[in-house]
This record gives C-alpha cells, structure tokens and sequence, in this order.
C-alpha cells in the first residue's frame, strides 16, 4: 500500500497554492511516497508519555518595550514590489466578479 | 607567501600594523576570485566596486585610529541567505531573483561594524534546502578538490569559496548540518554555534527553530574569530539567547585536551559508512587519547531515529515560513494579466519561481501538519526531539564533548544523488541530532579517505553555550595533525 496517492499530492499542492503540472504531480507523489514510508519511522519510537519541544530554547514571550522606533520608509517597503500604485502594494483581485 | 594563503588572523594583523591595506587583500582575493570562478563558481554575485568602496572605508576607518577588531579589513564572502542592501539577495531562488532587501541582517550589519569587508555573495541550495549546492536556480558549485563532485551543501559556495583561496572567511547557515557538511567534504573548518547564540533577523527562514548562523574558515582560531564577531544578543530576534558569547577565540588559542571527557557516539559509524571516513575518525580519535584526552563510547539511542524526525519538523516549517512567498509585496509574480484572481497569481508565481525540492518540503509539511496526520508525524516527531535533547543531556553528563565523522561519505559526485531525495538525506545523518536539539558542534579536517583522496572532517559536539570546547578540541587536532602533514590539509588539495 503507498502511504500517499497521487490525489493526496494534488490536494496538498492546491492547499500549498503550486500550480503543479501533470509531470510534477506524477514524479512528487512517487518520491513522496518513499519519503514518507521512511520518516513514517518515528512511529515506531515509544514516546506516549514523553512531551513534545516545539524548540530548543526554554524562551516564552520575548517582547522589547513598547515605544515607538523608525520602520521601513514607504519607499523602502515597496521597493521590491511587483507592481505599485499610489504608494502601495497592487494586487491582483481577490475577490468574485460577482462580489 | 601571497596575501590569498595567509589565515584571516594574519591578514587582519597585516592590516592592523599597516604593512598591507584592506584595499590590497581586497583586490588579491578579487584576482583570485576572476582566476578561479570559472572553474568553481562558488559566487553568485561578485561587484569589485562594491568591495573596494567597503575597504577604502575600513582603510580610513583604521587610519583614523577606529578600534575594530582583530578582523578589520579582512574579506569575507557571505552566504547569499543573509540580506544585504548593496548585493542583491536570492537564497539561491528564482522567486527572489534580482531582489535588493530594504534592510541588512544583524549578522551583515555586524561584519560591517567589525571592518570585514564583503566579496560577493555565495551559492547555496534554494532556500538552504540540500546537501550538495545542486538545487540552486544558478547553476552548481565545484568541489575544489574534484570539479566533478559536490562542495556539500546548503552553503556549498561559501566552503567552496574558502577552499579555493577566494576568500579567507566565510558565512553560512547550519539547519539539518549545512554549515558542517560542506565544511567536512571541502577540508576545512565549520561551525554550527548553539540555537540563539547567532541572530537569525535579516536571514531568509527555512526551518526557524532549527536555523543557526556560523562560520567558515582554513584554521580553528579564524573560524573563532568571526564567530565572536558576529554572535552575541540580538533584539531583533526573539529567540537569541541573552547571555555573553562563549570565550572561542581564547579555547582556540589554548586547544589543550588534557584530562578532558571524550565521547564516541556509538550509533554513528557501521553499515552505510565509508571505511575511509571511519579509518580516519578512529585515527583523530586515538590521537585525541595520546594528548591526554579520557575516551569512552557512549550510546545515544534516539540519535537513530534523528533523520527522520528532522524530516518532519524542518519541512513542516519551511511550509509555513515560505508561505509568506505569495507574490504580492517582493520577488517574483506571475501571470497577472488582468483575468486572474490573486491565488492564482500566487500558485503559477510559486509553481515557476521554486525548484523542485523546494515544492517537495513544501507538500511534505503541509501533509504532516495536516489535520488527521498531524499527531502521527508532527506531533511525533516533537516527541522524538525531546528524546534526543534526553540522550545529549545524559551523554555530558559522562562526558565533557562527543564525537563522531561529520559525514558517513567523502564528496559524492555531481547528479549521483540529484533525484534521490533520500540518499541526498543521508548526507546529514550525524549532523542533525544537534540542531533538533539546539547544542554546539564543529567539523574540523581530519585527513583524507584512503579510497577516493578526498576530504573527511570529525564532528565534535559540546553542550548548549560550550561553544568553546567545539574549538578548544578542533584547536587540538589541527595542531597535532599540522604537526604531522607538515601543513594544513588544504596544502594536500591540487591546484587550481
């Protein structure tokens, strides 16, 4: 049985926004399908009662003071921008025809 | 001896006492870098006037009596991962091509502060993701010691770069053991410092808990020296650690092992081990012994389940950092002619934009963080973490530092693993358990492997914030095998 199908990789490239071709889909779901029959291995540790680290470091809520400092100028913040319009990010429509 | 052999130390005296320039090392290294590139290609951007204008300034800066530390004046070439506002910044991608960030890392921004002065920006896997630099949008590095196999990898150009005597120093990022990896099949020295001990704002994430910044160089104490000039707290990321740098370059200078705890990792070497690499450890390990250092084995079981674990957490993170790729405020966009939506823009911009094991991470994580997969894998793995973390803990317990060989093999040739995912893991199979785990660990040339003449490095890993033993024990090797060589190891690579 594989441990991924072609289907699932399709649905997860959809959730992951890559407009994969047919070629890709067939090639990732064969090597995925290895990958995950492989990592599928830290099932096999015993490891009910043991609790999970998200991280290495002991650290909780890192804040600096709450006071005002320079950011980014507008000009900087869009200067890598694929397309602007009276100092901001154009975008591309985000919503229905019909909204 | 010509400026481009000397260590970073010497260069940096040079300048100091005035018997050189900035300027003049700059333009040796930029000789080299236009003699050798073509065979190498360690760069991805080179500007000479860039550089010249950066160490004109540390010249100044010097003569007006500016303190700047023992690395003042010296190049390095900086892993094109870390942004930098006069270099364009890609992280090896075609979503970020010709890319100019807004901003400078800290740790940029302090290479500048301590008078470095920066050649280029270096090659790297796409994202840092990759064990062999082949899975850059801009072509592949050469290995210096065999133009036909790998410089390892994700910072292949900056090992490569430092191995082929374009630059003296270099920078790179260690997330699964890229910074180790391509500094033990290259022959030289690499160092992943402790989680939070190097500041990470201003590096493009790959996997944000896992990631560290640290230094490449030819000797212990050069490597040293830029670790201390670039780590130490930083507000700007959250999760650096607020606490003095260990003492690295004094370990370097000292590399004294007397009475000290050795620990051989029992679960690394066997089966899938190359017997040159294991020849060479057993040899480094018994030379350790003769400097008085106590060796016992020591077993850390979960350390074989360390791979897999890692495979789990580091692309379910990388699914979520590089979500923030969407096309919308930099970097690339694709087919926004007007008739489509902005997701799907976003979904056409990344499908062309990333390369394949980029697409690979990205799906791999969605799918373990997805719901109902969630505690199987993710989850999971979290728990494996501990485990490790567990099995460290215990060990420098009993012991003062582990050992192990960096890789199980020497540089592999150029496409041999290139559409294997899984081999090209395996690369990484003795340098994960420290990132998971967020401690220390170094690789320093250990000699060559009988069977191909190439490069094999010993790994030393220390606790978390004893940085300073990773060098205290890398100083003492390289001593002694000097001593032995009658040189650096490098002196053995053929000549380009």
């Amino acid at each position: 049985m594989s441990a991924i199908t072609r289907d699932e990789v399709a649905h997860l490239a959809r959730l992951s926004r890559l407009a994969l071709s047919d070629e890709e889909l067939d090639h990732f779901a064969a090597q995925l399908d290895v990958i995950i029959g492989a990592v599928a291995r830290v099932a096999e540790v015993a490891a009910d009662d043991i609790p999970p680290s998200s991280h290495a470091l002991p650290l909780t809520n890192v804040y600096r003071p709450d006071e005002v400092r320079p950011g980014l100028t507008p000009e900087a913040a869009l200067s890598g921008a694929p397309a602007v319009e009276e100092n901001r990010f154009r975008v591309p429509r985000i919503l229905g025809e019909e909204a | 001896m010509s400026l481009i052999h000397k260590t970073a130390a010497e260069l940096g005296a040079l300048i100091a006492s005035g018997e050189t320039s900035a300027v003049e090392v700059a333009q040796a290294h930029l000789d080299r870098i236009a003699a050798v590139e073509p065979q190498v290609n360690a760069f991805l951007h080179v500007d000479a006037e860039t550089t010249l204008a950066q160490a004109r300034r540390v010249d100044e800066r010097l003569a007006a009596g500016e303190e700047l530390g023992p690395l003042a004046g010296v190049p390095i070439a900086h892993k094109d991962v870390f942004t930098t506002t006069d270099m364009p910044t890609t992280a090896g991608s075609k979503i970020l091509e010709g890319w100019r960030p807004p901003y400078d890392a800290t740790v940029t921004r302090r290479l500048r502060e301590a008078g470095l002065v920066i050649l280029g920006k270096t090659n790297l896997d796409e994202f840092a993701m990759g064990s062999s630099t082949e899975n850059s949008a801009y072509g592949v590095t050469r290995n210096p010691w065999d133009l036909s196999r790998i410089p390892g990898g994700s910072s292949g150009g900056s090992s490569a770069a430092v191995a082929a005597y374009e630059a003296p120093l270099s920078t790179g990022t260690d997330t699964g053991g890229s910074i180790r990896q391509p500094a033990a099949v290259t022959g030289i020295v690499g160092m992943k410092p402790t989680y939070g001990g190097s500041s990470r704002y201003g590096l493009i994430a790959f996997a944000s808990s896992l990631d560290t910044p640290g230094p490449f160089a030819r000797t212990v104490l050069d490597a040293a020296l830029l670790h201390e000039a670039f780590s130490g707290h930083d507000a700007m990321d959250s999760t650096s650690i607020d606490a003095a740098v260990p003492r690295v370059a004094e370990a370097a200078r000292e590399g004294d092992v007397a009475g000290l705890r050795i620990g051989v990792v029992k679960e690394f070497g066997g089966d899938g081990y190359q017997p040159g690499v294991l020849a060479r450890f057993r040899e480094t390990v018994e030379l350790l012994e003769s400097l008085g250092a106590k060796v016992v084995e020591v077993s850390c079981p979960s350390f074989t389940t360390a791979l897999p674990a890692y495979y789990l957490i580091a692309p379910s993170e990388c699914s979520s950092n590089l979500a923030r790729f969407d096309a919308m405020r930099y970097g690339l966009r694709v087919g926004d002619d007007g008739t489509r939506s902005a997701e799907e823009v976003m979904a056409l911009t990344r499908a062309q934009g990333f390369g394949p094991e980029v697409k690979r991470r990205i799906i791999l994580g969605t799918y373990a963080l997805s719901s109902g997969y969630y505690d199987a894998y993710y989850g999971q793995a979290q728990k494996v973490r501990t485990l490790i973390a567990r099995d460290f803990e215990a060990a420098f317990h009993q012991v003062d530092v582990l050992v192990s060989p960096t890789t199980p093999t020497t540089a592999f040739p150029i496409g041999e693993r290139a559409d294997d995912p899984m081999a090209m893991y395996l690369a990484d199979l003795c340098t994960i358990p420290t990132n998971l785990a967020g401690n220390a660990a170094i690789s320093v040339p250990c000699g060559l492997a009988d069977e191909d003449g190439l490069p094999v490095g010993l790994q030393i890993m220390a606790p978390v914030l004893g940085d300073d033993r990773c060098y205290r024990v890398g100083a003492a090797v390289e001593r002694a095998l000097t001593d032995r060589w009658g040189g650096g190891l490098l002196s053995k690579a053929p000549a380009l």
